[in-house]
């Protein structure tokens, strides 16, 4: 059950994250970035996070891709330009990317391979009640200090997209 | 088929997602896709702290990757900001036509 669980929202992550990648038009990326992003969160729930599963699904799909696809719409982009990259990045890239992805995940077999099997429920500190309790005692400043960096990027986002008064 | 799957996959999950992010980084020309591909990026780190957090039974991964988000929904609205200018002036979203700090 847990088996098909993952390979069924894993799947879907992959595949949704392909389509990121290699689709030409913003908007076909961005709707196949929220199948990433609420795949994810079932992941998340597998994994006993229970709050953050609901936070990704407010904050990713719900605030985040809904201000992409604003901007998309805002400013009518049409498919990308056939421009081709440098020579060696065309080459070299996808070989290289694929070393890299395969010496990271030799690295994790390696360094992780005496891991217990994860079953759900097997751990249910990621409720929002254990996830308050820890965020307003043992990280109280850095949860201030977020709150601040927010209230700097809206001011930053409301100067930098205001229309000049001349 | 085993009944449950070992903690490995999840982090080789997230090493794929964060493979893909950088594919699109490099090989996409769209500045929205590249910073799609950021965004996926963010998301594969979150993956990882969500995996260790249950490992090792502790509430602080989940804290961390709930951190990670926030500073990922800030960074969004300045980042769309920015876009949102650059293209009111500049009038392409391509990344090759915008240039002029390189020569």
């Amino acid at each position: 059950m847990n088996t098909v669980f993952f390979l069924v929202f894993g799947l879907i992550v992959v595949v949704c994250a392909i389509n990121v990648v290699v689709q030409r038009h913003p908007i076909s990326s961005a709707i196949s970035l929220i199948g990433v992003m609420g795949s994810l969160a079932i992941i998340y729930l597998q994994l006993g996070a229970e709050f953050m599963a609901a936070a990704q699904i407010i904050v990713y799909t719900g605030a985040v891709m809904v201000l992409f696809i604003f901007v998309i719409m805002l400013l009518n982009a049409g498919s990308e330009e056939g421009g081709k990259g440098p020579l060696t990045v065309r080459l070299l890239g996808v070989p290289l990317l694929l070393v890299f992805l395969g010496l990271l995940s030799y690295l994790i077999q390696r360094l992780f391979s005496d891991t217990g099997p994860v079953r759900f429920g097997d751990f249910k500190g990621g409720s929002p009640a254990d996830v308050g309790r820890a965020l307003f005692s043992t990280y109280l400043l850095p949860f201030e200090i977020t709150s601040v960096l927010i209230l700097i990027a809206i001011l930053g986002a409301i100067v930098l997209a205001r229309k000049e008064l001349d | 088929m085993p009944a449950a799957v070992p903690l490995s996959w999840y982090l080789v999950l997230s090493a794929v997602l964060f493979s893909l992010g950088v594919a699109g980084f490099f090989f996409r020309r769209n500045i929205i896709t590249m910073f799609m591909s950021i965004e996926l990026m963010l998301n594969a780190v979150n993956l990882s702290f969500v995996a260790f957090s249950f490992q090792l039974k502790q509430v602080s991964g989940n804290i961390f990757a709930f951190f990670v988000m926030v500073v990922a929904a800030a960074e969004a609205a300045v980042g769309l900001a920015i876009i949102l200018t650059v293209f009111k002036n500049r009038a392409t979203l391509n990344v090759d036509r915008i240039d002029s700090m390189k020569y």
